[in-house]
């Protein structure tokens, strides 16, 4: 072994002194992000499929105001991790402590957010823990004899699916994409214990400084939590066409969105980008409108309930995907479907 | 300075195409390119470079020999050497072993910052950055759009979904780069000329000497269980040459099956 490297040295271990499923629930100035509730939705499944508890972790500065939403929302335990030198988030204070709660509690699954927090983080407790960390998972299942995860992810683009297991190493851990899994839903009456974690931390365990955190001001894309997204390619021709997508969208109560070729042209900016390398999403309704598909893009919007396509090419790739797919010109059609949503009395965004 | 840059060869993505027929990847054709974040990652050190004359930049990538084509493109940008780690004992690593192969090499180097990507197109994990830095008990940060240096310390921007946050670090540390850091430069003419001058060291594992149970598919803790293209959707329905009516048609439908 190379005693230079930062490695722990490998121990073989017992599977079976692993049990419980974790979910990190991410917070940002004490309030837990979103996708929690969705990973709280699918670790709940697990942990039933299991028969083990499902634990919430949260860390922070005070947070265990927290508490009573991750239990309404799934979570048997609680275990909260609260010291001032958590206020903000840093890679070395949150992997420290985490890592430690990891060493004594044995958890056999951790779900992580693949958020630009939890993809810092993830990878790092991993390599400390000398286990598996499957990145983006958009699908995860128990295979029970085994005590196994069954991971799911798009690979190459999302050219291809791959089924990762980590069959020999605990904890077993899954980053999943905003979006992709269903928020759990609300119960009030579900009771469950509050476990309160004191992390051994010092200052100097932190080797970057937090000295600002700006929040944008300018409203967020929020694409993921969007029922109706309007996404606008290539086919548009020019950032201009971005305005056509932006009435569209308005009149339809959507978000927009785009492909990567509109966002690499310049047109508009990333936050909008839908697929693999931007956000994946599941609206209700996904109008693609001078999209080709490359498969990147399908890739992050294929779980949408219902896909509409305007597209001057029959044969392109989002054509095989759309439950409609109406072949045309985009600067003809557009207008025809916002007239449509304008003359109805229903739409309540007139 | 010494500066590092790790990079990794990958298939263009946007390149790959499905065969409807089989529903199978079409591999044949598809050009391999430095990966796109790892080009904002080269030009981050170059810069560094600019800014600290006298500083050396090397690339650093793991891969199979023909990864030498990827490295004398960062060379004619400007890198001034270039190391391959390769040996058939590091294939089929997962992020975990990858990160312990390339922090082996690095240990073995003198560095003040470490540039990497933010995450390579063909997997898209974003983890080998990070692993690496934990390998080498180095501060990280990630997502980086923003770099200033003031002396040892360097002041970055790290990108969140919502925000940003502003980070002091001291070298010597890892950075992962995205798109927005910088617009990476084109080589020079005279740059490609001397790119194919310069020689592409290869490390192999002889030299290395990592223990196996750090490294190749037996050692790496998550397995690929199965691969398999994504199923193809039922066909849906075709309105060709949409007008008025066929599209006032298409809404009512959309109504009456509650996607509206």
């Amino acid at each position: 072994m190379n005693t230079k490297l930062n490695i722990h040295e490998l121990v073989p271990i017992d599977v079976n002194d692993y049990k419980d499923v974790w979910v990190l629930a991410e917070q940002r100035a004490g309030v837990i992000m979103p996708n929690v509730l969705e990973l709280l939705n699918e670790g709940r499944k697990l942990a039933d499929d299991l028969e083990v508890d499902l634990v919430a972790v949260i860390a922070g500065g005070s947070v265990k105001s927290q508490s009573e939403t991750l239990i309404h929302h799934g979570a048997d335990k609680v275990i909260v991790i609260e010291s001032p030198l958590l206020e903000e988030y840093t890679t070395d204070a949150y992997t420290k402590v985490l890592y430690d709660a990891i060493l004594k509690y044995k958890p056999e699954i951790i779900l992580i957010g693949a958020t630009a927090i939890g993809r810092d983080l993830g990878p790092r407790l991993a390599s400390r823990l000398n286990t598996g960390l499957t990145a983006d998972c958009t699908k995860l299942e128990i295979d029970k004899e085994k005590r196994q995860i069954r991971q799911t992810r798009p690979a190459f683009g999302g050219n291809l699916m791959a089924t990762i297991i980590t069959p020999d190493n605990r904890p077993q851990m899954s980053t999943v994409r905003p979006g992709v899994f269903l928020k759990a839903l609300e119960k009030p009456e579900r009771t469950g214990e509050v476990i309160m974690e004191k992390p051994e931390l010092k200052a100097s365990d932190i080797r970057t400084t937090v000295k600002q955190v700006v929040k944008h001001t300018k409203k967020i894309v929020d694409l993921p939590s969007a029922q109706i997204i309007v996404s606008g390619g290539r086919g548009l021709g020019n950032a201009e066409g971005f305005k056509l997508i932006e009435e569209f969208a308005e009149v339809a109560g959507g978000v927009v969105g785009a492909s990567r070729a509109a966002v690499d042209s310049g047109w508009i900016s990333q936050d909008h980008q839908v697929g693999q390398t931007g956000t994946s999403v599941r609206p209700t309704i996904y109008f693609a409108c001078g999209i080709s598909g490359a498969i990147q893009h399908l890739a992050g919007m294929q779980e949408s309930d219902c896909i509409v396509a305007i597209n001057k090419n029959a044969d392109a790739p989002i054509m095989r995907i759309a439950d409609y797919a109406v072949v045309g010109d985009l600067y003809k059609l557009i207008p025809m479907f916002i007239e449509e949503f304008k003359k109805d009395p229903d739409n309540k965004n007139n | 300075m010494k500066i590092i840059v790790c990079v990794k060869q990958v298939p263009d993505t946007s390149e790959v195409r499905i065969d409807p027929k089989t529903n199978t990847l079409i591999r044949e054709g598809v050009p391999s390119i430095i990966n796109p974040d790892d080009m904002n990652a080269i030009e981050a050190a170059l810069a560094m470079k600019d800014a600290n004359p006298g500083s050396e930049v090397t690339l650093v990538c793991m891969g199979p020999p023909q990864a030498d084509v990827a490295l004398r493109e960062g060379l004619a940008m400007g890198c001034d050497k270039a190391i391959l780690i390769t040996d058939r004992v590091f294939g089929g690593s997962d992020t975990w072993a990858t990160s312990n192969i390339i922090a082996s090499a690095l240990v073995e180097m003198e560095y003040d910052v470490i540039f990497c990507g933010r995450q390579a197109i063909d997997g898209d994990t974003a983890q080998v950055g990070p692993q690496i830095a934990e390998c080498l008990d180095l501060p990280q940060v990630s997502y980086v759009a923003d770099i200033k240096q003031n002396g040892d310390t360097l002041t970055v921007q790290r990108n969140l979904e919502d925000g940003y946050q502003i980070i002091e670090v001291k070298m010597p540390c890892l950075l992962t780069c995205i798109k927005e850091l910088n617009e990476p430069r084109y080589p020079s003419m005279g740059g490609i000329m001397d790119a194919y001058q310069q020689e592409v060291e290869h490390w192999t594992n002889e030299k290395l000497q990592i223990d196996a149970s750090l490294i190749g598919l037996k050692s790496s803790p998550t397995k690929v269980n199965r691969t398999f293209t994504p199923p193809a959707k039922e066909p849906g329905i075709l309105v060709p040459d949409a007008d008025v009516e066929e599209i006032a048609k298409v809404y009512k439908d959309l109504k009456s099956k509650h996607y509206l």
